[in-house]
C-alpha cells in the first residue's frame, strides 16, 4: 500500500482512509456533503499524488505521442494541455489522460492511478521506434487540487511570484510559479470537478508544505480539505467520465460521447527549433500522420453516425453514455441494470444522490433507442425499479 | 475512535438498541456512530412504516450516502410502533448524533434475542 507524502497530514485533519488503486488516500474528512458544496460555493483541496504521471522527452517526444494518442500533439503549443486518450488498435480505451506540453522536446501524461503501469508501458512501447525516453515519475510529484470559484484567488494569493500568470491563465494551460516558501510549482488551470481551479505539480518534498499554504491561504475564503468521495460526485455531476465505470477496452470514445478527442484534420505543428533556439509553428497546415487506433476509432465513428441517424438500425448490444436523472429519491448505482417497457436495454456505470440538484443522477450506457432526452426507463435499484429521465450531460455546469 | 455508548445493545450489522429487549417492551433503533462514519453523510433514509411486522436480522429499510447505500437491519422481531420522521428532511442527524436524534424507528419486541454488549461491539468494529 502506498502512502501519499501527505498521509500525516490526513490523518492529523482526522481523515478517513481507502484504499484506492494501491494507495491509502482520504475518502471524507468532514462530510462528503460538505466538502462537495464547499467547492462548489468556495474551494476544495484535493490530495491526488495517486494519480500516475509518465515524462516524455526527447527530440521526438512530440511525434511520439501524436502516434501514440487519439489527439494531436506536435500542434499543441508549450504551455497548453489538452485531454485525450491512449486506445488500443481496435479503438478501446486504455485510459484517459490530460498531457500537457512543458517544451518543444517535454511531455507529462497524468494518467489514472489504476492505470500508470499500463500506460507507460504501452507508451514505452509505441515510443521504441523515436528517440525519446518515456519514465514514469509518479512518485517524484506530488499533485495537489485546488477547486471552486475561489480557487484562482487562492491560489494567486500563494504565489510569491508568477501570481499574475496564474490569474491569467486560461483553461488547460500552466505556468510555473514560485509559491510562498520557495516552492517551485508547475501550476496548470485543470480539474475535474467541474468547477474553475488548478492543480498544482510538485515534488514530494515541498509537499507538505504546499498543503498546509494551502489550508492557511485558502480556509478564511471557505476552502475545505475534500476527499475522494466528495471527487466522485463533483466529476458525476460535472458528467466527466472515470476510467473503469464510463471508460473501458470494450468501449471507444464515440461510446462516451467524447468523439471529439479523436483528432484526425490538418493543423499548424511546432518544428523543433534551429541553432538561434527559437520555436514557432508551421506557416501551412500539416495533415496528421497515422497513429494507434486511427482505422478502428473511423470505423467508430461512421457506426456511431449511423447508430444517431437510425437507432432502430443498431444491433442489440449497441451501448452510447447517457445522463439520467431520478424521478423519485433512490439513486441507481454502478452494475444496475436499465430497462425500458422491460427489455434490458444498458447499465448503470455511475451513480449518486446529487449533492448540488438534491435528486439521484447517473450515467449509463445504454441501447441508442433509449439515448433520446426525455426518454424515460426503469432502473432495477435492488429489486425494486425506479423511473429515471434521460437527461443532457453534464448535469451542473458552472455560471461562467 | 467512534462512541460506543455503555448503556446500549449492538447488533453485528452496526444497529444499536436502547430499552429493555424482552416480549412487550418498546426498544429504539439506530445505527451506530461508526456505520454512519463508514457510510459517509447520509443524504436519504428509506424508512419502514409504522405496524409494520420485522424479523431480527431482517431488512426493512435503506440508508443511502453520497458514496454508498446500506441496508438498514431490525435488530429485533416485533412490530414497529414509530418512525423518525424528521430524517426525512434532516437525514444527517444520522452523523451528527447517532445515538439521539438519528435515532430511526422503535420496535415492540416480540421475542427475546441475545444482542452485544458495548465491550462486545467495540471488539466487533476494533
Amino acid at each position: 500500500m502506498t502512502r501519499s507524502p501527505l498521509h500525516d497530514e490526513h490523518v492529523a485533519l482526522g481523515a478517513t482512509l481507502t484504499q484506492f488503486a494501491g494507495w491509502q488516500m482520504p475518502v471524507r474528512y468532514a462530510g462528503d456533503v460538505a466538502e462537495h458544496r464547499a467547492v462548489r460555493t468556495a474551494a476544495g483541496l484535493f490530495d491526488i499524488s495517486h494519480m500516475g504521471q509518465i515524462a516524455v522527452r526527447g527530440a521526438d517526444a512530440a511525434a511520439a505521442l501524436d502516434f501514440s494518442v487519439v489527439s494531436g500533439m506536435a500542434r499543441l503549443a508549450i504551455g497548453r494541455a489538452k485531454y485525450t486518450m491512449l486506445c488500443t488498435a481496435d479503438g478501446g480505451i486504455v485510459d484517459d489522460l490530460i498531457v500537457y506540453r512543458r517544451d518543444w522536446d517535454h511531455f507529462i501524461v497524468v494518467a489514472n492511478a489504476a492505470n500508470v503501469g499500463t500506460v507507460t508501458e504501452e507508451l514505452s512501447e509505441r515510443c521504441e521506434p523515436f528517440d525519446v525516453a518515456v519514465e514514469n515519475i509518479t512518485h517524484e510529484v506530488s499533485l495537489q487540487a485546488i477547486q471552486g470559484p475561489k480557487a484562482v484567488d487562492i491560489v494567486t494569493e500563494m504565489c510569491e511570484l508568477g501570481g499574475d500568470d496564474v490569474r491569467a491563465l486560461k483553461n488547460y494551460t500552466w505556468c510555473t510559479a514560485l509559491l510562498r516558501g520557495d516552492v517551485h510549482a508547475m501550476v496548470a488551470r485543470t480539474g475535474y470537478t467541474g468547477e474553475d481551479g488548478f492543480e498544482l505539480f510538485v515534488t514530494p518534498q515541498d509537499a507538505v508544505e504546499v498543503w498546509r499554504l494551502a489550508l492557511t491561504t485558502g480556509v478564511p475564503y471557505g476552502l475545505m480539505p475534500c476527499g475522494l468521495s466528495a471527487r466522485d460526485t463533483l466529476r458525476l455531476e460535472a458528467g466527466m467520465p472515470l476510467y473503469g465505470q464510463e471508460l473501458s477496452l470494450s468501449t471507444t470514445p464515440y461510446t462516451a460521447g467524447l468523439g471529439w478527442v479523436v483528432q484526425t484534420g490538418a493543423a499548424k505543428e511546432l518544428v523543433r527549433p534551429g541553432l538561434n533556439g527559437a520555436v514557432a509553428f508551421t506557416d501551412e497546415r500539416i495533415e496528421r500522420g497515422d497513429f494507434v487506433g486511427s482505422q478502428a476509432l473511423a470505423a467508430a465513428k461512421e457506426t456511431h453516425d449511423a447508430w444517431a441517424a437510425d437507432p432502430a438500425s443498431a444491433p442489440h448490444d449497441a451501448r452510447v453514455l447517457v445522463g439520467l436523472v431520478g424521478q423519485a429519491r433512490r439513486a441507481a448505482r454502478p452494475g444496475y441494470a436499465v430497462m425500458v417497457n422491460d427489455v434490458e436495454v444498458g447499465v448503470v456505470t455511475s451513480g449518486a444522490p446529487s449533492p448540488t440538484l438534491l435528486v439521484p443522477v447517473a450515467m449509463a450506457l445504454v441501447h441508442p433507442t433509449a439515448r433520446a432526452v426525455g426518454t424515460v426507463v426503469q432502473v432495477d435499484v435492488r429489486g425494486r425499479r425506479e423511473s429515471m429521465t434521460v437527461s443532457a450531460l453534464p448535469f451542473y455546469s458552472r455560471a461562467s | 475512535m467512534s462512541s460506543v455508548p455503555a448503556d446500549l445493545l449492538y447488533s453485528a450489522e452496526h444497529e444499536w438498541v436502547s430499552g429493555d429487549v424482552e416480549p412487550g417492551s418498546v426498544v429504539t433503533v439506530g445505527i451506530t456512530e461508526h456505520a454512519a462514519k463508514a457510510l459517509g453523510d447520509v443524504v436519504f433514509v428509506e424508512l419502514p412504516s409504522v405496524g409494520d411486522k420485522v424479523s431480527a436480522g431482517q431488512v426493512c429499510g435503506e440508508i443511502e450516502s453520497s458514496k454508498a447505500v446500506s441496508e438498514l437491519y431490525s435488530p429485533v422481531s416485533g412490530t414497529i410502533t414509530a418512525v423518525n420522521e424528521a430524517l426525512s428532511d434532516e437525514p444527517a442527524a444520522i452523523n451528527d448524533e447517532p445515538y439521539e436524534g438519528g435515532w430511526i424507528f422503535k420496535v415492540e419486541v416480540s421475542e427475546d434475542i441475545e444482542l452485544l454488549d458495548a465491550d462486545a461491539y467495540a471488539d466487533h468494529i476494533a
